[in-house]
């Protein structure tokens, strides 16, 4: 007998959910149109391609498990040249492997979206070691963009808005999801289908021709996409391409080609970057932090504030591009910025890059495979206290 | 003027080729364009993938969609345009560093599944655009850049592992069969699954000077063609008296379901 698997829930689960995390990823990313998932089996990841091999096939999406994270990667840059919104997920020594593969995704200006759940190394304890992999992997020229949700809800919303992102600006976007957060089961809602927006590339509207430019993006900096297989006969190659594609080695060219592929995003960090203020109006300290560790700064503000120091939380929704505006108004209001996260130090080199001078700056770092305690951060508060 | 009517398959503004003079790799573009003529595909739905190497820049001549430029994830790109939209015929061309070296997980993937894509080998036997290193194709004993005192590494039979790892159409030719090697290359583009065929091929400039001593052309097809058995005279010959040997013909043609995806989208339940 054979019946077929496709008595679908429907692509957007609206309503209210006590949910696991890598399901609510997989939930925003089907909310969001994704139709093809390669990835290869990691802990802690694996309930997203566990929940996509069973949603997929429910929506005439496509699920792959690869041989490998490299085999999965590359799958998704086909899929997404032909016209697929595609995802993979990975945990950190997956997301070593799948650098090569962005590589090429930022060059031929493939959009797709990588959840990388971090770990420490082998084991799956929490941390967020991978935050500068997550912009400096890939060998060559380029910007990536990458969203750090801080709860399950975000998790969904910030896969929906990765894809529209990858669309938007023909390029990778990365969700940065920790242990912490992918293993947690939290409260959250999924909005009515028609009150999510959805962004799809643009297509390119003149018919095929000998003369057709696929790389020439004004004035915008991001190319319109010509479908595989519809007669324009791109090259989409990794070396140095001129506006026609061909593989150039005019100095020209490289310099045109590696300005506009990382000017499409630098350009355009207004629209891309935000942030989010906890207690801010008259902090005199300020918590920069991003994904889970947004949890404990908030509690440590508070806690804080009970003794009467004025601490504020400016929680960073995209870590890159970093967004330096909001970094430096904050570097201006207050008489120091505490730098938190869950490595070694790391994004904190960031923040005191872009700070520059205009406050102290301090750190509240550590990589024992454990969430910061607000008791721990209030120290670092209390020493940079005046 | 009379215009070569192969022209039409190459990409406008896309000569001259960067093929060293009698490099194997113009001669099986020739093939593929030939193949193709004959069949009459429409190149509107071919897309054409090639790595990195001397071969994987057949593609990028071919006037159709390109991908190109990362080393041995072909047929992870082909797994990924065929699954998404199954109507577009892939081919890759690869060389066999690209094919079985650093692509060679992916190869046996790609033939366990079945996937529906024709991949051309040329083997010239060395990696020859890095300078002629030993590859796992090449003959035991012979010089190399990396192998000065004789390879110590027995090589890869591509045909026979495609065969093993379940590609549905197997095929091995030389330039010293364009014909063989033109039709095969129509059966295995016309093939429902794993195609595969395999061009044992001249690299003079590397392979040729530093295994046999000679950078003449022709001096390395000979030498190919005299190492060149076919599959009936194979059959006599016991392993040992085989090795070396390239053995020449159509070695699988058979058919069974292609790959559409790790989950089955029908559920088959016993009564």
């Amino acid at each position: 007998m054979t019946d077929t698997r496709t008595e679908s829930r429907g692509r957007v689960l609206t309503g209210v959910h006590f949910m696991l995390g890598n399901y609510a990823v997989a939930e925003g990313a089907l909310a969001a149109g994704c139709d093809f998932f390669a990835g290869y089996p990691i802990t802690p990841a694996n309930e997203i391609s566990e929940r996509m091999s069973q949603r997929l096939p429910e929506v005439g999406g496509v699920f792959v498990q690869g041989e490998d994270e490299l085999a999965s990667i590359y799958a998704l840059a086909g899929a997404s040249l032909a016209g697929a919104k595609a995802m993979t997920a990975t945990a950190s020594a997956g997301f070593n492997y799948m650098q090569e593969g962005l590589g090429y995704c930022y060059a031929v200006e493939a959009p797709v979206v990588v959840v990388d759940v971090q770990r420490c190394r082998g084991e799956n304890f929490a941390s967020q070691a991978d935050v500068m992999q997550m912009r400096w992997g890939a060998s060559g020229d380029y910007e990536a963009i990458v969203l750090a949700p801080s709860s399950v809800q975000e998790l969904f919303d910030y896969a929906i808005r990765a894809f529209n992102l990858a669309e938007k600006y023909r390029s990778p976007v990365i969700v940065m999801s920790e242990t912490t957060l992918a293993l947690m089961r939290e409260r959250i809602l999924i909005p009515p289908a028609d009150a999510i927006p959805i962004v799809n590339r643009r297509k390119v509207t003149q018919p095929p021709s000998p003369e057709f430019l696929p790389y020439k993006a004004e004035p915008s900096g991001t190319p319109d996409w010509a479908p595989l297989g519809s007669g324009y006969n791109v090259i989409y190659s990794l070396n140095p391409h001129d506006e026609r594609g061909r593989i150039d080695w005019d100095p020209n060219v490289f310099e045109g080609l590696y300005k506009r592929i990382t000017g499409k995003i630098r350009d355009n960090r207004k629209d891309i970057c935000f942030t989010e203020s906890f207690h801010m109006d008259d902090a005199q300290i300020a918590l920069v932090t991003y994904g889970s560790e947004v949890r404990p700064a908030i509690d440590a503000a508070e806690l804080a504030r009970d003794k009467g120091i004025k601490v504020g939380v400016l929680k960073l929704g995209t870590v890159w591009p970093v967004p330096e505006d909001e970094i430096r108004e904050v570097a201006g209001q207050v008489d120091a910025i505490i730098s938190v996260e869950m490595n070694m130090g790391k994004y904190a080199g960031e923040v005191e890059r872009v700070v520059g001078g205009r406050c102290r700056t301090f750190r509240a770092t550590k990589n024992r495979g454990l969430i910061h305690s607000p008791d721990e951060i209030l120290a670092v508060i209390e020493e940079a206290r005046r | 003027m009379t215009i070569n009517p192969m022209r039409k398959y190459v990409r406008p503004h896309g000569l001259p080729h960067f093929f060293c003079p009698g490099c194997g790799a113009g001669q099986v573009l020739q093939y593929f364009t030939r193949a193709a003529h004959e069949l009459s595909l429409n190149l509107d739905n071919i897309v054409a993938i090639g790595g990195v190497g001397c071969a994987a820049r057949i593609p990028i001549y071919l006037n159709v969609d390109v991908l190109h430029g990362v080393h041995g994830r072909t047929l992870a790109w082909a797994m990924g345009i065929k699954l998404a939209k199954p109507e577009l015929k892939v081919v890759v061309f690869a060389g066999d560093g690209d094919a079985v070296s650093i692509g060679g997980n992916h190869f046996i993937h790609a033939a366990r599944r079945n996937l529906d894509v024709t991949m051309i080998v040329v083997n010239n036997l060395n990696f020859a655009m890095t300078g002629g290193q030993v590859a796992p194709t090449t003959p035991y004993s012979s010089v190399t850049t990396t192998t000065p005192y004789g390879s110590g590494e027995p090589p890869f039979d591509i045909c026979r592992l495609a065969e093993t790892a379940g590609a549905t159409y197997v095929a091995r030719w030389t330039p010293n069969k364009p014909l063989q090697a033109i039709r095969s290359i129509k059966t295995a583009l016309s093939h429902k699954g794993f195609s595969v065929v395999e061009i044992v091929a001249q690299c003079p400039t590397h392979f040729g000077r530093y295994a046999i001593g000679s950078g003449n052309p022709a001096d390395l097809l000979k030498w190919i063609d005299e190492r060149s058995i076919t599959k009936v005279q194979a059959e006599s010959l016991d392993p040992s008296e085989r090795e070396g040997k390239f053995v020449l013909g159509e070695f699988v043609n058979t058919e069974r379901p292609v790959y559409r995806g790790t989950t089955r989208y029908e559920v088959e339940r016993a009564e």
